[in-house]
């Protein structure tokens, strides 16, 4: 187990390496000026550079937090609202269509009017963040509540359930398998658009660090602002996973 | 107690697939058509009576559980227990689902304990659900959940949640389809033995007429769908039966047999 873990790491690893390898290769030998393609050891000193006088952290911790909020004010009210429409049979035909409406409309589309609404800061980012996530999170919960077996509700009331028990001791647990891959989703979701959401309105953020690295004409720093998205986009991924592990979940896998 | 009466129940849906699947030889069935599911049927079981329902697939054996059960409303006629009609479904009554009803994402433990959530004394609960753990023979399965467990340790799980709550009458849907020949004929035994204990009114359906012959108070066997009621007989046996023994049971069952239009029952 231990070993087959090293092993895909590694493998990992080598890819990595072998892409490192072609990108110095490129940059030598393309006649490109380092301004416009850096080569990984200008793009290493440059990260260097960062980690050292902070930008980085500052950047990366102001993303995150936007992520953070968002994401969080996307679960709560998504979560629930998911699973009241998923219940409420009349509700979910009244609002299908809305929904259905509003979802496909890029979160970037909403830029001009949050910057309106919320002036200028975190918030209009938050917003964005949110709607970005939420609608995938509250689609997918009133499918998974639709496809809760039927045969659960019949326990439920034979066993004489209160709405407030059906509702937290079977519809809960019994979508909690189909939500997990919705959170997973929606968290990367989220961390994709907050840095188009930072590249508009605030002064922080990697997606700032990225405009703001262009207009110095730093690309070493554009691409170790990518690196970081990249590297903390896996650390949330295997976050989220972790979820998985929950024991009254496991049975969803079976 | 847990005596049931039927009196001229009548039981119709509205069919709303466009194409139905095939049953039996209604073939010019409509979008929108009026079935006739259960045919003026009366019956009436005894308090503490083991009852078995046999009849074709598809004729609404099910269905007419269901309507006894509180899960479904009837077209005309009464449902009583006890002398109350049956309003909806109650922790009286429990059923006992033809698949897997237990709540997957809750132990043996949390599944037994779910009709007993209201009792004050915690020390108390625990005795009683651990009593019917102990009963159907899942001691050391408490934590585990039902996808950890076989087929049989699963049906015996559900019927202990079942007996925990003391119900009046304990609805089984064909409990045993998908179970293999042993663990079949074991759970058999499993149920009898139960019923011979707590004396409860059980509501058996199947389609296996020995284990009908093998297990009930009283057959009440059903015609295809509309389902009127063909044959009804209480059979006065003691346990463990056995045909190859009791010609009169034997008898019994070559009727059985020949009525649902099987000649040589071996």
């Amino acid at each position: 187990m231990m070993h087959d873990k090293t092993r895909r790491l590694l493998l990992s690893l080598v890819v990595f390496a072998a892409i490192g390898a072609i990108w110095e290769l490129v940059s030598l030998y393309s006649g490109w000026s380092a301004s416009v393609f850096p080569s990984p050891r200008r793009t290493a000193v440059g990260m260097w550079e960062l980690i050292t006088n902070g930008t980085l952290l500052k950047h990366s911790v102001a993303s995150l937090f936007r992520v953070t909020a968002g994401y969080y004010l996307a679960v709560i009210v998504g979560l629930p609202l998911g699973i009241i429409l998923g219940w409420w049979k009349t509700g979910q035909v009244l609002f299908n269509s809305v929904i259905q409406f509003l979802r496909p409309i890029s979160p970037l589309a909403w830029i001009p009017l949050a910057m309106l609404w919320f002036g200028i800061g975190d918030k209009p980012a938050i917003f964005l963040i949110f709607l970005s996530s939420f609608f995938p999170l509250l689609v997918s919960t009133i499918t998974a509540v639709n496809h809760i077996n039927s045969l659960y509700f019949q326990v439920a009331a034979n066993f004489n359930f209160t709405k407030f028990e059906t509702g937290s001791k079977i519809i809960f647990p019994a979508i909690l398998p189909d939500i997990l891959p919705a959170l997973r989703i929606s968290l990367g979701i989220a961390w994709l658009v907050v840095v188009a959401a930072e590249m508009i309105a605030v002064k922080s953020g990697l997606g700032y660090l990225i405009l703001d690295s262009r207009n110095a004409l730093r690309m070493d720093y554009v691409m170790d602002a990518m690196i970081a998205i990249g590297a903390i986009g896996i650390c949330l991924d295997r976050i989220i996973i972790q979820l998985n592990k929950i024991k009254s979940v496991s049975w969803g896998s079976v | 107690m847990g005596h049931v009466v039927i009196k001229d129940l009548f039981k119709s849906y509205i069919e709303r697939r466009a194409t139905r699947r095939m049953v039996n030889s209604d073939v010019n069935v409509h979008k929108g058509d009026r079935l006739l599911v259960l045919d003026r049927v009366n019956l009436e079981f005894q308090n503490g009576e083991l009852v078995c329902i046999l009849g074709p697939s598809g004729c609404g054996k099910t269905t007419l559980v269901r309507i006894i059960a509180g899960f479904e409303s009837l077209t005309s006629g009464t449902v009583l227990i006890d002398g109350n009609p049956v309003a909806g479904p109650s922790s009286d009554n429990i059923f006992v689902f033809q698949h897997n009803g237990l709540l997957p994402w809750m132990t043996v433990w949390e599944n037994v304990c779910l009709g007993l959530r209201h009792m004050k004394d915690k020390a108390e609960l625990a005795t009683r659900a651990q009593e019917f753990v102990d009963m159907v023979d899942l001691t050391g399965f408490e934590h585990h959940y039902p996808h950890q467990l076989s087929g049989g340790m699963q049906r015996r799980a559900e019927l202990a949640r079942a007996l925990v709550v003391n119900p009046e009458v304990l609805f089984m849907d064909e409990p045993f389809a998908g179970l293999d020949f042993l663990t079949r004929l074991k759970m058999r035994e499993e149920v009898i033995n139960m019923h011979e204990l707590f004396h409860k009114t059980v509501i058996f359906i199947t389609h296996d007429i020995d284990e009908a012959l093998i297990m009930a108070d009283r057959v009440v066997v059903f015609s295809d769908r509309p389902a009127r009621v063909r044959l009804e007989f209480e059979l006065d046996f003691p346990h463990p039966r056995d045909f190859h023994i009791d010609s009169e049971l034997e008898e019994i069952r070559r009727r059985v047999y020949s009525e649902l239009g099987v000649h040589y029952a071996l």
